[in-house]
């Protein structure tokens, strides 16, 4: 039961992944571009010559590039490629891989983003646990306009907001990037404690606006839950109020959000891509702005593909775990 | 007349959120009659001053007078958010009330692509698209662009409702009644879901203009029009921020700030009419 429950989240796992690469590769040749062509053209305007022989040059290079082939085969390539995780090399940044400028940038958004969702996970979840709480202190209410607000607020704005307060008004934090420029990489304090005041900012910006999310959510299931007899029966048997607050209300309340998380991650993802912009800080995001002003369609595309493919995981991964936090539902969903 | 009074009075999150909008109504309409439009291009004021009497907003790297950029831009972002967030709720009420009225095949198929779309990150999604397309968008191009991904949470939640209603008695009598599918779902679930639509509609048109604002921020946009995303991507371009122009980004932060949040409450209240149970959450 278990194993069918596992095999058929890994089965969506897997058409999200075959979609991805599907789409990566034909929508861009469904608007008929040239890539070959486009970036010889190109070239060519910023040499300031007109050259002849640039049909020959295309032919050659598309030859080179196998996309002289028919399109099932290119395609049948294009997916053994992505497969082992090739996505060719960059345009821009010629002699490097696709791969290895991913490598490069993944651990700083997940690190930065991970570390942020969690923090605004528990932490809303917390609150929106108190909110709804009738014996929680008078002045947890106060707390709800400013987290509303907070929460209607995109993610870059904020951070916008916060680098002129705190970074340049009061010159207290870092402005721009992940670490400062001369900073070597090395485990030493000195080098991390750089990276954290440089993460700082970026994580407030994101933790503040979904946290007020996280804790509206929990809020209203809260409400529900509350109102629920065996809360009520708890009371009466006499338990205490943090028992029957954590193991009766929280316990039940938090299921919904979880499944929300889930779903969120992608928008969060969204979100978090132009934090990186906005901050410059040396992640996927950052990777993605530079290959789009410089048209680097493979740094694109694998971007993409490589993101797509790690939200499809950690949604898999929620997915399996989810059955062990509420055991109702376990495995006999049709 | 006292009545509506009465009611917003009642709900202060549809109060704030149509003051708030309708603040920003007043400013583009006043601020149209006040302003040369044609100042939001580059080059026809002197750059990069700071606010003043004669430019109120200032004026950015490139000469465009910013209160100018702000009458002209902010009706422009708002049309792709109403666009693609129109295109997006009806397209998802057709596939919902289909799928969830007559079940079935369609409806298997109409579920699993909206949840699945729903895990993908919509923004990088709708970058490959936008970089798919030959040369710069336009801000209608940009609407359609945006809105190939927006009928996907309409889809799913108005699915969702549908699911609840048809179960109800009065749509049972109508089935037994003798009434057709499609005057069921025309007179006996749409009227009771309107409400709900509505407010389905705003939470589009606010998650348009985010993804437009996100594509433009990215270099995406059309590169010609002053939408406010477009002026983020300036701000961020010519690094506003670290140079010291404050003002640059001030009054398209504002706007957006004014936007999201009219946006936003306007949704909670249209949500509290549409599930007067709320009330007593709130």
């Amino acid at each position: 039961m278990q194993a069918a429950y596992v095999a058929r989240r890994f089965g969506v796992f897997l058409l999200i992944v075959w979609l991805a690469g599907t789409l990566n590769f034909f929508l861009p040749r469904l608007s008929g571009q040239d890539p070959v062509l486009t970036k010889l053209l190109q070239q060519a305007a910023l040499g300031g010559y007109v050259q002849g022989g640039i049909e020959e040059m295309t032919r050659e290079y598309q030859q080179r590039f196998g996309l002289d082939k028919p399109l099932w085969h290119q395609y049948v390539t294009y997916l053994e490629g992505v497969a082992r995780l090739d996505f060719n090399y960059s345009i821009a940044n010629y002699p490097r891989t696709v791969r290895e400028l991913i490598a490069d940038a993944l651990p700083w958004t997940v690190g930065l983003l991970g570390t942020a969702t969690l923090l605004s996970f528990g932490l809303g979840t917390f609150l929106g646990a108190l909110l709804a709480w009738p014996r929680a202190p008078r002045w947890m209410a106060w707390l709800m306009p400013p987290l509303w607000a907070l929460h209607a607020i995109p993610f870059f704005l904020l951070g916008l907001i916060l680098t002129y307060l705190l970074a340049f008004r009061l010159p207290l934090l870092p402005i721009f990037g992940g670490y400062s420029a001369g900073a070597t990489a090395a485990f030493s304090w000195s080098f991390f404690w750089d990276v954290f005041q440089h993460a700082l900012l970026p994580a407030l910006s994101i933790i503040l606006v979904s946290t007020g999310g996280w804790a509206l959510g929990m809020r209203g299931m809260m409400v529900t839950t509350t109102g629920e007899d065996y809360i009520l029966f708890a009371e009466a048997k006499g338990l205490k109020a943090p028992t029957v607050f954590l193991r009766y209300c929280v316990r039940n309340a938090v299921l919904p959000q979880v499944t929300a998380l889930a779903l969120a991650l992608g928008q969060i993802l969204s979100g978090a891509v132009l934090v990186e912009v906005i901050f410059g800080y040396p992640g996927i995001g950052t990777l993605l702005y530079q290959a789009i002003r410089e048209s680097d369609h493979f740094v694109i595309q694998g971007i993409v593909f490589t993101v797509v493919v790690a939200l499809g995981f950690t949604t898999f991964v929620l997915d399996v775990i989810y059955p062990w936090l509420d055991p109702r539902i376990s495995y006999r969903r049709a | 007349m006292r009545g509506i009074f009465r009611y917003l009075h009642r709900n202060p999150s549809l109060t704030v959120g149509v003051i708030l909008l309708a603040v920003l109504a007043l400013f583009v309409v006043v601020g149209s009659l006040l302003v040369d439009v044609e100042d939001a291009r580059p080059l026809s004021v002197p750059a990069l001053r700071p606010p003043s009497a004669d430019y109120p907003f200032g004026t950015d790297r490139q000469g465009r007078d910013l209160l100018a950029v702000m009458v002209a831009g902010t009706p422009l972002t708002l049309r792709i958010g109403f666009i693609a967030g129109l295109l997006g709720v009806g397209l998802g009420t057709v596939l919902a009330f289909m799928g969830a009225y007559y079940r079935g095949l369609p409806d298997t198929i109409i579920r699993g692509v909206a949840d699945i779309g729903l895990t993908v990150p919509g923004l990088l999604v709708l970058i490959i698209i936008a970089v798919s397309i030959k040369g710069t968008l336009t801000v209608n191009q940009m609407a359609i662009v945006v809105a190939s991904l927006a009928w996907l949470y309409p889809t799913r939640t108005i699915r969702a409702q549908v699911l609840s209603l048809r179960e109800r008695g009065y749509v049972e009598v109508a089935r037994l009644s003798g009434m057709s599918g499609p005057q069921i779902i025309f007179f006996e679930l749409m009227p009771n879901l309107l409400p709900y639509l509505a407010a389905t509609l705003v939470a589009a048109v606010s998650s348009a203009v985010l993804a437009s604002i996100g594509l433009e921020v990215l270099g995406l946009g059309a590169i010609d029009a002053p939408t406010l995303g477009m002026t983020l991507y300036w701000v961020n371009f010519n690094a506003a921020m670290i140079n010291g122009w404050w003002w640059w980004w001030t009054a398209p932060t504002v706007i957006i700030l004014v936007v999201f949040l009219g946006l936003f409450f306007l949704t909670v209240g249209l949500d509290e009419i549409a599930n007067p149970r709320l009330r007593r959450a709130a």
